[in-house]
């Protein structure tokens, strides 16, 4: 079949402005967005600019806008964005756009800067006080199976560039580092629960959240990033309490 | 230190990131360091057809059986008591022989593919113990494996060979232990040769956790007594040449297409199965395509965020890793582990108990020298499964 990619494209060394270029493609309904993004960037121009790396839903490093959502290009099929053998030529094109409400730098690659800072900033990774024990820090299967669906993510940023509240406010966390803030307090070997739900208790913290859900339909490893952060919300009226 | 992970991307079919261009590998091939035991790179069965997206063992493991386009269990042919928990290398050449013999199943754009059948599993054991797998299948194949079987064919999965290094991640380059002082490497691209000449599934982890934590120490210690040695005044010069020669380039090549004839020609030529014939034609491929590479022309021009030039870089890596797997693959006139010339197909220990290390030799063909294998607890013995 045939398709047409409308693809988001700003060089800022050549070009004062963004603009979208169409690409008209022979491509199968099985293919990929990112195998077209490949064949384009293979056979037609060079130019194109953006990030891929283990093509299957791991690395987190291609997600983008695709037909005005949040996915990562490497896993979803032209058949699951409705394009099918049926019909010989699309009229309607593939939009492809980079990740919203961050800088662009050059075309689909986007600004990691400050989603890293906001990563940072709820300091994800263990933190003990008690001396290490002999062998390493048992969990009991019951504690492990808290963190498995948290433990999932990628961070590809599709929830985080898909809030709200994320686009209203420059300053607030945004799902994905709320998701590993609870990732940590939850985590029954972790030993500064305090310290972590008072980084997270403020008005841009975990009080921005709106219940939106935007981050729960963006999320190609469909984690339930809402519930999650609700979590948290709960233990910290229960510490007030 | 190095710890840039290995080459997956020399063939077409690989469970490998786009970035696993051996890049690790080449650089130090370049600069005089050999590369050990290139010749053994692991196929694991069962990656998704076409994409080589990885099928983990725990399927077979919970009970998951390969079938040919009869739908019979082949692997009660080829490994009668274990079947279908065969080590790697046996599945995978299973398979290419099914294929060969025209039990394979012919996909619309000509290649073939065997089929992987969960189907008697029920939807609790594989929702709850293969979730990632059964995934995997649906996002990129559309198929379901509560009700049809998977597509799968040999995947290239993981480099034995690499920089040789001691068991604190040193780099040691003959046969004496001689170390390139203050070189490092770990991970995948390293070749300490726990796995000798196949490796076993999981024990990857064993290049991360152990020998990267160990190379980590004694690179803590090494740098406690040392300060930074002056840089020669020509550091960056390879660098900045080769960077600038792409760059202005104005030749008929495309990047992408010699890519694709190098990954063409490992897949058939230097993969699963092997032959001095074979091996050959690669190397003849690998010596044009080398020509063809110095004609290389790209479209962006660029200095911001230019994959088009990193790709360009990258195929020099790719092309280097290549030359080294061949040419070892080439010498080794036995069969082992993964490494099986069916020209000789025997294991042969009077002559090969040894380690290969290749040296690049400028633009000739490269030096081979070994050494010897470290025997511990367990003596190598014929394997029967």
């Amino acid at each position: 079949m045939k398709v047409t990619f409308r693809i988001f494209r700003y060089n800022p060394e050549t070009d004062s402005k963004p603009y979208y270029k169409d690409y008209e493609v022979e491509a199968d309904p099985k293919d990929r967005v990112v195998d077209v993004l490949h064949y384009i960037k293979n056979e037609i121009d060079g130019t194109l600019t953006f990030r891929r790396s283990c093509l299957h839903g791991i690395c987190g490093s291609d997600g983008m806008r695709i037909n005005g959502k949040n996915m990562l290009a490497c896993s979803i099929l032209l058949q699951d964005l409705g394009y099918s053998d049926k019909d010989k030529t699309y009229k309607k094109p593939i939009v492809v756009e980079p990740l919203p409400g961050m800088p662009i730098i050059k075309d689909l690659v986007t600004d990691f800067t400050d989603f890293w800072k906001k990563y940072e900033a709820v300091k994800p990774y263990l933190i003990t006080k008690t001396p290490p024990p002999e062998r390493e820090r048992l969990q009991r299967p019951e504690d492990a199976e808290l963190l498995m669906e948290a433990s999932k993510c990628i961070l590809c940023a599709c929830c985080t560039t898909s809030c709200p509240s994320t686009w209203s406010n420059d300053n607030y966390l945004g799902p994905a580092a709320l998701l590993k803030a609870y990732r940590f307090i939850f985590d029954t070997r972790d030993e500064a629960t305090d310290e972590r739900l008072d980084i997270i208790d403020t008005p841009d913290g975990i009080w921005r959240c709106h219940t939106i859900f935007h981050c729960v339909q963006a999320c190609p490893k469909e984690i339930n990033i809402t519930w999650h952060i609700s979590q948290l919300k709960k233990k910290l009226v229960e510490r007030e309490i | 230190m190095f710890a840039t992970g290995g080459y997956g991307r020399v063939y077409r079919i690989t469970s490998n990131a786009v970035v696993g261009t051996g890049d690790g590998f080449a650089i130090p091939y370049r600069r005089g360091i050999p590369l050990e035991d290139m010749e053994f790179v692991q196929f694991h069965p069962t990656g998704l057809w076409r994409l080589g997206i990885l099928v983990s063992e725990a399927a077979r493991g919970e009970g998951g059986v390969l079938r040919n386009k009869d739908g019979e269990r082949f692997m009660e042919r080829y490994a009668p008591t274990i079947k279908d928990l065969a080590p790697r290398d046996v599945i995978s050449r299973a398979m290419y022989t099914e294929i060969r013999e025209g039990r394979g199943i012919q996909g619309p754009d000509g290649t073939y593919y065997l089929l992987l059948d969960l189907t008697h599993l029920g939807a609790e054991v594989i929702n709850k113990k293969l979730p990632e797998i059964t995934g995997f299948a649906r996002i990129y194949l559309g198929v379901d494996p509560l009700r049809e079987p998977i597509p799968v064919q040999p995947t290239t999965h993981y480099a034995m060979g690499g920089i040789p290094t001691n068991v604190d991640a040193e780099v040691v380059i003959d046969d004496k232990g001689t170390k390139i002082e203050g070189f490092y490497a770990a991970g995948e691209v390293a070749c300490v040769s726990v796995h000798g000449a196949n490796r076993l599934g999981t024990n990857s982890l064993l290049d991360i956790i152990v020998f990267g934590r160990r190379g980590g120490k004694k690179m803590a210690e090494y740098i406690k007594e040392r300060d930074f040695p002056p840089l020669p005044k020509d550091a960056d010069e390879w660098t900045r040449k080769t960077v600038e020669k792409i760059l202005n380039s104005n030749g008929k090549e495309r990047v992408s297409r010699i890519r694709k004839e190098l990954q063409d020609v490992m897949m058939d030529k230097v993969s699963v199965f092997r032959t001095g014939e074979s091996i050959k034609e690669a190397i003849e491929k690998i010596k044009e395509l080398k020509e063809r590479y110095n004609e290389i022309k790209i479209d962006d021009k660029g200095k911001k965020f230019n994959t088009d030039l990193i790709e360009a870089i990258e195929l020099g890596n790719l092309l280097d890793t290549a030359e080294a797997i061949a040419y070892s693959a080439l010498n080794r006139t036995e069969s082992r582990g993964a490494h099986y010339r069916e020209d000789y197909p025997k294991r042969d220990d009077q002559n090969w108990l040894k380690h290969t290390l290749i040296y690049k030799n400028g633009e000739k063909e490269p030096v081979i020298k070994y050494k010897p294998v470290v025997i511990t607890k367990i003596p190598p013995m014929e394997r029967k499964y």
